[in-house]
């Protein structure tokens, strides 16, 4: 009897342990959640060293950018547990603080010894404070991005068009450093026969569903004075956002999209301004930094035939800010793991490797390294990117001031209705009514 | 040895009743047919009831609120009519109504009238009509998702073959033929692709309408000497329209939550001319987060389909008795 009692009692202890065995695997695997693209994938390969480290097994749910916000808001909106962190886009930051969704990182940095004045400001400012300009975190600086430009360096610096360009503005063909240069050089170009191939000035962003073309226009509008409301007094929009630099600014962008885009540029993003490059199309290209590894160690333009330039200056010289920081969701289970990962990520030479792989770091250790300059080709024109962004609004209803602004410029840029002047003083009101609802005017 | 099929199926069913428990078996056989019929039917009801009749009432609710999904913490408070009342002030709801309607009428329109031609055709079963009417059914078969990225690739202006077509013909360089980029053109280029696709539905309906049409209507026309063109507009039309009616019923409500295509074609761009209503809700209750709002409008639209649905389908009916 006694025997039948230690056995039923080992097999219930078997039992319990077997089934027990599951959920301590689980617990000892974190999932991240980000947009399925080239530094997702160096991601993945940084973070076999964290595994290695600790034992904790890495989960990746990488989504495709055209549905990444709508599918990762609706699962931070319902509370979800699917991410224990997710590297959520920067205008999220003011919706998922005040609405609960990540978990404010002050007290753990403390402890923890991270500080963020060891990160580029603007980064620190851009992905991970809410209210901004205030130590107020809630994720930690992961992936700088940038709006620059690369061009057709070889293209650039054939002997005929040299001289054909020298003889017709009195300049060198080189990358430009200001917009009138852009568009001589653009002009330059357009529908011009180059290897028997009729090729195109510029490829810029023009999107209308999600949020490509605010992304191009913001780029240039802020060189020319553009501001999103009055330093003095917060939401005050007239006269700022639709000053007379601004419209002069929205002018140029359009006057760039009528003469020197390629046929077809209604509706162009990262993807289609990237392909339009990848397949000889066009002498310049607008697109994110993260675009230009991948465009250096491409065969047919990359390597020796591309170069790389940051948004050029006209009044001011500033371009639209890009790029993410890594937060701990606040749903999730495993928090202190979570939290884990992030200190280990924050560590300088993590920081390095990241950049090695394709990652951009935003570690001034890293980035402000004496031959961080050399490491890239693209190194130095991120550098001076970085040192210069802006970014668009961060408000908890900064989607639906987004909606506004892309319906208001693609209305005039690609569509040709009405003026720019008209297209910002209906931004005006159309923000000024976003901001009214959310009893901030 | 065989087994027929019969005898398994006795033999299961007696398997069964020896199975059922006497007390189970004793209530069933207590029930009345109608207690009976309930009971098959109640889990289809309870499922309808939760998956559309809640949603619906859920949605009128939060029509009247100011609740939005992306704030479930924010105190949810009643705004009586002010949803309503903004969304039919809404400049740029007007707009999107005006965009569907106008897609709603064309596509209605074009695929009548050539679903209703390639039907008439089709039934005149000339040689090879069955291959035919297999490759007109294909673009029917294809997911929106599909066709919406293999007509964008076809519009293209430097690569598409539609570009190269138009130009071949008109003498217009390709590089001016932008299809998705111009304005006027933009919302053509939706109608055609939704022609395109879903004329074959129509033209299935209308077939199976004119299939339905008995020789001897036509025997007897012909012995009166009426002329083929007679014949059509006396007997064909007539007969055939309730069928037609019901496709354009079909079609109209389908096209009225056109979304899809429309995403993948333009987005609703250039500007906002092919911005239509669902794309504008879509925008309102999963974008901005305006649940309350969203609600509204998606009542307001439900309205204005199930209204003139019904006036339509009564209009049906009469044509039908006649």
């Amino acid at each position: 009897m006694q025997k039948t009692s230690k056995a039923l009692f080992g097999l219930a202890t078997a039992f319990v342990m077997s089934s027990a065995l599951p959920n301590l695997a689980k617990a000892d695997e974190l999932t991240l959640c980000w947009a399925a693209w080239d530094p997702a994938n160096a991601l993945v390969e940084l973070s076999k060293d964290f595994t290695a480290k600790t034992g904790t097994q890495m989960k990746f749910e990488f989504v495709p950018w055209t549905s990444y916000a709508d599918r990762f808001l609706n699962e931070l909106n319902s509370h979800g547990k699917l991410c224990d962190l997710i590297i959520g886009d920067s205008q999220w930051i003011g919706g998922s603080a005040e609405n609960g969704h990540y978990v404010k990182l002050n007290d753990f940095f403390d402890k923890e010894g991270i500080k963020m004045d060891d990160f580029v400001p603007a980064t620190v400012v851009g992905y991970s404070e809410w209210p901004k300009n205030t130590p107020n975190y809630w994720a930690l600086p992961a992936m700088g991005d940038v709006v620059g430009w690369t061009y057709r360096k070889d293209w650039f610096e054939k002997p005929e068009l040299q001289k054909e360009f020298k003889e017709k503005y009195g300049h060198d063909l080189a990358a430009p450093k200001t917009y009138d240069e852009l568009k001589q050089i653009a002009e330059f170009f357009q529908k011009r026969q180059i290897d028997g191939k009729t090729v195109y000035g510029a490829s810029i962003y023009t999107e209308r569903g999600s949020e490509g073309i605010t992304m191009g226009v913001t780029n240039v509008l802020y060189d020319w004075g553009f501001q999103y409301e009055n330093p003095k007094k917060p939401y005050d929009m007239e006269g700022f956002v639709n000053s007379d630099d601004a419209v002069k600014g929205l002018e140029f962008y359009k006057s760039l999209y009528d003469c020197c885009t390629p046929p077809g540029s209604s509706n162009v993003y990262m993807v289609e301004s990237a392909d339009a490059f990848k397949s000889g199309q066009v002498a310049m290209q607008m697109n994110f930094a993260f675009t230009w590894p991948g465009l250096y160690k491409d065969e047919k333009v990359g390597g020796e035939r591309i170069g790389f330039f940051p948004n050029p200056a006209e009044k001011a010289h500033f371009a639209q800010l890009g790029g993410q920081g890594i937060s701990v969701v606040s749903y999730s289970d495993k928090r202190d793991a979570a939290l884990q990962y992030i200190k280990w990520f924050a560590q300088p030479d993590v920081q390095a490797k990241w950049w090695e792989l394709g990652g951009f770091s935003c570690l001034n250790s890293v980035v402000n390294a004496p031959d961080f300059a050399k490491s890239q080709p693209y190194a130095q024109a991120f550098l001076d990117s970085m040192a210069i962004v802006k970014d668009f609004w961060a408000e908890p209803s900064y989607a639906s001031l987004l909606q506004a602004m892309q319906k208001r410029v693609h209305n005039y840029v690609v569509a040709g209705n009405g003026t720019a002047k008209e297209a910002l003083d209906g931004l005006v009101k159309d923000w000024s009514d976003v901001f009214k609802d959310d009893g901030k005017i | 040895m065989t087994i027929s099929h019969s005898s398994i199926v006795e033999k299961a069913v007696d398997a069964t009743a020896r199975a059922t428990p006497v007390s189970v078996a004793r209530r069933v056989r207590g029930l009345s047919d109608r207690a009976i019929a309930w009971l098959f039917i109640a889990p289809a009801i309870t499922l309808l009831l939760a998956i559309n009749i809640f949603p619906l009432l859920w949605a009128v609710y939060l029509s009247f609120t100011n609740y939005r999904a992306n704030r479930p913490n924010a105190p949810v408070q009643g705004v009586g009519f002010g949803n309503y009342q903004r969304v039919l002030n809404d400049p740029d709801i007007w707009q999107a109504m005006q965009t569907t309607a106008h897609f709603v009428f064309w596509t209605i329109v074009l695929q009548t009238v050539i679903g209703f031609t390639l039907a008439y055709l089709i039934d005149r079963k000339f040689r090879g009509h069955a291959f035919w009417t297999t490759i007109i059914l294909i673009p029917m078969m294809l997911s929106p998702a599909v066709v919406g990225n293999f007509w964008r690739f076809l519009y293209e202006p430097q690569i598409g073959l539609f570009a190269y077509a138009v130009s071949l013909v008109s003498g217009i360089p390709t590089s001016d033929i932008q299809m998705l980029g111009n304005v006027t053109l933009a919302p053509w280029a939706i109608i055609i692709v939704d022609t395109w696709m879903w004329t074959p539905y129509v033209m299935l309906i209308c077939l199976a309408g004119l299939r339905s049409i008995p020789d001897y209507i036509y025997e007897a026309a012909e012995v009166d000497r009426a002329s083929p063109w007679r014949q059509f507009w006396s007997i064909t039309v007539p007969m055939a329209l309730p069928f037609i009616m019901l496709a354009v019923l079909f079609r109209g409500i389908e096209n009225f939550k056109m979304f899809d295509m429309v995403t993948l074609l333009t987005g609703g761009g250039p500007g906002s001319v092919t911005e239509v209503a669902s794309i504008t809700l879509k925008r309102a209750a999963f974008e901005s987060w305006a649940t309350g709002r969203a609600s509204a409008f998606a009542i307001i639209l439900f309205v204005a389909v199930f209204g003139l649905a019904n006036i339509y389908v009564k209009a049906l009916n009469k044509v039908k008795q006649r």
